[in-house]
Order: structure tokens, then C-alpha cells, then sequence
């Protein structure tokens, strides 16, 4: 009943109710995994320097724990599917990721990043540990705004992930004020944002994957991540395309 | 009451110049001779007990609790999604108006130190209330905690590290600066209620001057950033320095302000205006949900307008809450028949006692989602604990009634305390 319902919202939604993923097994509402910003300095380095070096900054949920838990998760499933995506592009992947860092912790390490690595892309992944510690929304939404500048002015794109869909945890964490924030963000610096909530939470909806299930086992986190990097390279693959039908100068 | 009967007298030709004689005839007593006003105060409150205070802090309520819900699709029918402003306008809004109207009438009859301490003696018991609630908070987290593992959340579960310094974060909960998601309105309740005794002072003197004092504090706050310290980090989710101007514009409004300005709030051109920009909030809210709509509000516009700041009670806010307000009391006046309908009954009886059927409001939100973790969230679950949830706030209300009856304390009883439940319910 619930899965009907969610389609016809979906419907409703003017979505026309199609579901778009590489894999069926990723289904979720067209719109949540749209790419709706050009990406122009990836755009420029695969096509002129046949390179793209990218790297994931994030916190705990950007790892899965447990042996095998790093090659599971999304950082480097998106390096394989991209090496797929793009043959002929040498991809580099680099993860900097901490549990339990919150967005101006992470933002304190992008001057280094852009020295160290020389990313043209860095996916930023944050929102949880600011939401779990109530950190100031507006202060939030700052950093992220200082984060993002700083990193375009290094010479990198910018992908925001947001926080996961946790419905056993959804009352006891308050996530709407800040992911509103990293929307409101991404509209106003047009970079992507990867809607992990939202995604996640139609997934939920849609009984792709039940996440209410307590197991110890990392079998279903490992098909989520694997999504997540599907849906990371369909962002990345539309901001390429979209940035060469635009021509759009990089500012 | 049947339906037709009600019905006919709703949409009767009687209905819009009756209502506007009433409006101005309903005074609410704000005589500078204290002996004056207390001569008139009692047959007033009696006759005149408005029934839409009650009414619209019931409504304010239920969606209170369903808004409380995570991912409940009947919270898709609650006011939040539809424009900027929600319940908890509402709710304090006509929370400073009852106050008002309940402590300013203490305060002409037995002077500042007793209603003082009557205002006090609330926020006390709202204290308690508030703890109380904490407890159960700590119970409910605490069981998940232990019962729910999935290495896909290994970061939320740092929501439970409190759990571990049970001595730190029960003294941050005692000081009000640690408080769990949803629990934040009390607090605020609370410090509104402590700062209210001069606020009404002032108001019974000079109200407009009152309200331009809460105005510039409002706009200082905005200024400076002033807010209260929260734990771990951050500030309050209702900061009580930006609220505060709605609390005091409902004690204003309750102490003659609406009085006075009715007939600007009656005007066409006003009625106007604020169905264009309830209209305007509408058609930006859709874009938030739809996506794909988001491109249609100008980017200079979504500048301007963004974000909408609820913890310092962001102006748009403000001017939706008024503009529903100024269609509400235009289209509900005090003498609106569907007042005494038993349909709507059951959200008076809420409204008229507010800070018990909060409680278990929130309560409740906790345990519907627990339900839907435990047992299914599947459509049809999430519509029964939402009708569960109501129908045990309705229960509780009119048990709480019954209660104050046995006890001499009913609404309309002249019998002690006398003022309690007047206009409104409790403050």
C-alpha cells in the first residue's frame, strides 16, 4: 500500500512517476537523482587533460566499518564506476574522511586538500555530526557557503552530500533545519547536491531497501553505497554533459 | 446541533454584520481606574469567554503532535507545509494573549507581587511539565540505543553518547540548555513567563509603548545575534528574545490592541493584501517540494527571502501568521455559530487545557513513532496512530475537565480560583 502510495505521489509530483538509476535496484523518484549543474572544471579536465582527481570529504557515514567496510562504500565504488564511465580518463580517488567531524572541522582542512591532492571535484559530505551536536544552522550554512567559495577559488567543482535517512533515529535528531541550509546553499552557488535524505528516505518509501532492519551484517549498507556512487557518477556525468552543451566560462 | 441548522447559520445573512457588531462590542477591559475595570471584568468573562482562543490552540495543538511525528503523511495536512508560519505561531501567539487577558486581570484586582507570583507559579509548574517529559525522552532513547544496530549508522548512533554522562546531561536538561529535538517550546514558554510580569505591567500603562520596547528587542536580537547558550553546542531553537514579539503582540491584542486596530484588520485592502501573500507563501512552499518548480522564484527574490529563519522567528513568518490571523477573525467572528458545534468541541476542550494536552501531545509523537518502528509505518498505520493520537489528547482533555468540575473549577464557575480557565483556558 505504502509503495502505491509513494508512486502517486510521485505522480502527483509531476515527476511522472519514472524511476532512474543505472541498476533497478536503485530505483528512486527521477528527480532526486537529476543533474541540475554544470561541473566546469571536471568538464575542462577530462576533456582536455584526460585526468580527474577527486576527493571525498567526509564523516562516518562516508565509511562502512568492518573488514571490507572501505571498498564498500561509496568513495570507492564511484572510483570503479567512474573508471567504467570514462574510459580513456585516468580517475584518481582520494578519501579524507573522519568520523564524527562536523562541517566547519572539514572545512578547516581544504586549504591543505586543495595543496596536497589537487582535486578538480571534491564531494563534501556533511550535515550529521553538525545535526547530532545542534550546531547553530545559520552558522552551518555559513561554513558550508565559505566552503564551497573556498574550494572554487582552489580550482575545484563541488558536489554537497547530505545527511542518510535514519528512521530509527528520525526523533531524536533534528536534520530538516540543516539540510534545508545545504540546499539552500547548492541553489545559491549551483553546485550539485547528492539528497542522500531524500533518496534514502523514498527509498524507505518505496521498499527498495528496508532501513528500519537492525543486523549487524554490512549486505544491504554495501547495496546502498553502491547506489550512492551510481547516483555520485550520474551527477558527475550530467555536469560534464550540461557544462558542454552550455560552454559556460568558468568564472 | 444539526448540521443543516449550523450550516444555515454559518452562511445566514445575519452572519457578517452581526459578527462586526460583536467585534467591537467584545472589550476586553483596559480601564485605567482599576476599581472601573474589576466592575466590569467578571460579567465580561463570564458572557463573553472567547470560544476561537480555545478553538484555534486546540487546532494549534493536534498539529503540534502530528507535526511531531517523523514521516507521518497526515502531517502533509498541517498549515507548516503551506505556508512560512506554523503551529507554533499559533500557539504562542494566543498563549500571550491568555496570559494577558488571565494575569492582567489579577494584576488591576491584587496588584503586581500577586500576579507575579501567580506567572511564576506557571512557569514552575511548565518546568516540571518539561522534565517530566525529559524523562520519558531519556527512556525511549534509551531503549533504542540498545536495542537497534546497522553499521549503515554507525554516526547517528552518536545521538546516544549522552547516554554515557549522565551527570553532565542531566544538569544541562535541569539548566534548560540540553534539549532533545521537538522539546524546545516549554523552554521557551517558560522564559517568556518569567519575563512577562513587567512586560504586562508596561502593558497596562502604556501599551503601545510596551509593544514598540518588544519590537526593538526583537530587532536588536536580530542585530546583535543575541540568543540563549544550548548544550553540547549552539543556541535555542526558539530564540526567547525574537519570540517574545509575538507572545507580547498577543498580550497586546488581548489588552485592547485588537480593539484598536480592527478596524484596519477589517479593511478590504488589508483582507487583500494578506490573502496575496498567504497566496504568494503557498506558491513558494510548492517550490520547495517539487523541485522542479524551484527555478520559477527569481534567484534575487530567493536571496532576499532565504532562509526563513524560524529559531529567530524570521518576518516573513511573522506577516504570514498575521495575515492568517486576519482572515481567521474576519471569517470567524467571536459569535460564529460552528463555536458552539459539538464537531468542534472536542478541540476546544483541548485548547482549554493547553499545557496538559502539550504534554501529551508530545508524548505521544514520541510514541507514534516508536509504533511505527516497533510494529509498521505502513499508510495505514500512520493514519491510525495519527487518529489514536487525537482521539486519546480529546479523551484526556475532557477527563481533565471533569476533573476541575468535581473540583469547583469549570469554565464559566465563579467558584475559586475564579480567573483560571477564562478566555482561553489557562495562560
Amino acid at each position: 500500500m505504502r509503495r502505491w502510495t509513494a508512486a502517486a505521489l510521485a505522480v502527483l509530483g509531476g515527476m511522472g512517476g519514472t524511476l532512474a538509476a543505472e541498476s533497478p535496484d536503485c530505483a528512486v523518484s527521477a528527480h532526486l537523482a537529476a543533474a541540475e549543474y554544470p561541473l566546469p572544471r571536471v568538464a575542462a579536465a577530462v576533456d582536455q587533460a584526460k585526468r580527474l582527481d577527486i576527493t571525498v570529504v567526509g564523516a562516518g557515514s562516508s565509511t562502512l566499518a568492518g573488514p571490507g567496510g572501505v571498498d564498500l562504500a561509496y568513495p570507492a565504488r564511484l572510483e570503479v564506476i567512474l573508471g567504467e564511465r570514462l574510459p580513456g580518463v585516468k580517475t584518481k580517488l582520494i578519501t579524507n574522511v573522519k568520523p564524527r567531524r562536523t562541517a566547519a572541522d572539514m572545512a578547516e582542512g581544504f586549504e591543505k586538500i586543495l595543496m596536497e591532492d589537487k582535486p578538480v571535484l571534491v564531494i563534501w559530505q556533511s550535515g550529521t555530526v553538525d545535526a547530532i551536536t545542534g550546531a547553530d544552522p545559520e552558522d552551518f550554512r555559513a561554513t558550508l557557503d565559505d566552503g564551497v567559495e573556498t574550494l572554487h577559488a582552489g580550482g575545484a567543482d563541488v558536489i554537497l552530500m547530505n545527511m542518510q535517512y535514519s528512521p530509527r533515529t528520525e526523533s531524536m535528531i533534528a536534520i530538516q533545519a540543516y539540510a534545508d541550509n545545504m540546499r539552500l546553499v547548492s541553489q545559491q552557488r549551483e553546485v550539485p547536491l547528492l539528497d542522500r535524505f531524500a533518496i534514502m528516505r523514498n527509498w524507505n518509501e518505496l521498499g527498495t531497501f528496508d532501513l528500519n532492519a537492525a543486523t549487524k551484517k554490512l549486505e544491504t549498507a554495501a547495496r546502498i553505497h553502491d547506489c550512492l556512487a551510481q547516483f555520485l557518477a550520474n551527477l558527475i556525468h550530467g555536469g560534464i554533459k550540461l557544462q558542454r552543451e552550455q560552454l559556460r566560462p568558468i568564472q | 446541533m444539526g448540521r443543516e441548522l449550523s450550516r444555515r447559520r454559518l452562511w445566514g445573512p445575519t452572519r457578517a454584520g452581526f459578527g462586526r457588531k460583536m467585534l467591537y462590542d467584545r472589550r476586553i477591559p483596559v480601564s485605567p481606574e482599576p476599581v472601573a475595570a474589576a466592575a466590569v471584568v467578571p460579567r465580561a468573562a463570564s458572557s463573553q469567554r472567547d470560544l476561537r482562543l480555545d478553538l484555534f490552540r486546540g487546532l494549534a495543538l493536534w498539529l503540534i503532535f502530528l507535526d511531531h511525528i517523523p514521516s507521518n503523511i497526515v502531517s502533509w495536512g498541517t498549515i507548516r507545509n503551506y505556508g512560512f508560519s506554523d503551529a507554533a505561531e499559533i500557539f504562542i501567539f494566543i498563549s500571550g494573549y491568555t496570559a494577558a487577558f488571565v494575569y492582567g486581570r489579577a494584576m488591576r484586582e491584587r496588584g503586581f507581587i500577586i500576579a507575579s507570583a501567580r506567572i511564576l507559579k506557571r512557569a514552575w509548574q511548565i518546568y516540571v511539565a518539561h522534565m517530566f517529559l525529559f524523562v520519558i525522552y531519556m527512556a525511549e532513547i534509551a531503549y533504542v540505543s540498545s536495542s537497534f544496530e546497522n553499521p549503515l549508522y554507525h554516526e547517528e548512533m552518536g545521538i546516544f553518547d549522552f547516554l554515557k554522562q549522565p551527570d553532565v546531561t542531566l544538569i544541562q536538561a535541569l539548566l534548560l540548555k540540553f534539549k532533545p529535538v521537538n522539546m524546545d517550546v516549554l523552554p521557551l514558554y517558560i522564559v517568556l513567563l518569567l519575563g512577562f510580569p513587567p512586560a504586562l505591567w508596561l502593558l497596562q500603562r502604556q501599551a503601545t509603548v510596551a509593544l514598540a520596547a518588544s519590537a526593538a528587542l526583537y530587532a536588536l536580537t536580530w542585530h546583535f545575534g543575541w540568543n540563549l547558550p544550548a548544550y553540547p553546542t549552539g543556541s535555542w531553537w526558539f530564540n526567547p528574545f525574537a519570540w517574545q514579539l509575538l507572545f507580547v503582540l498577543g498580550a497586546w491584542c488581548a489588552l485592547g490592541g485588537a480593539g484598536r486596530i480592527g478596524r484596519f484588520t477589517r479593511s478590504p485592502v488589508v483582507l487583500a493584501l494578506a490573502a496575496a501573500y498567504l497566496v504568494f507563501a503557498f506558491a513558494v512552499v510548492m517550490t520547495w517540494y517539487f523541485p522542479p518548480l524551484a527555478p520559477l522564484v527569481p534567484k534575487w527574490l530567493g536571496d532576499v527571502m532565504y532562509p526563513i529563519d524560524k529559531i529567530n522567528l524570521d518576518v516573513l513568518r511573522i506577516i504570514h501568521f498575521l495575515a492568517l490571523a486576519a482572515i481567521t477573525v474576519r471569517f470567524v467572528p467571536l459569535d460564529w455559530p460552528g463555536l458552539q458545534s459539538r464537531w468542534l468541541r472536542p478541540a476546544i476542550l483541548c485548547g482549554q487545557h493547553s499545557l496538559e494536552i502539550f504534554c501529551l501531545g508530545i508524548f505521544l509523537s514520541f510514541a507514534g513513532h516508536f509504533v511505527f518502528n516497533e510494529i509498521s509505518d505502513a499508510v495505514f498505520m500512520q493514519v491510525l496512530v495519527s487518529a489514536v493520537g487525537i482521539a486519546i489528547m480529546v479523551a484526556a482533555a475532557a477527563l481533565i475537565a471533569w476533573y476541575k468540575s468535581i473540583e469547583g473549577r469549570s469554565p464559566g464557575s465563579r467558584s475559586k480560583p475564579p480567573d483560571a480557565d477564562l478566555a482561553g483556558g489557562e495562560a
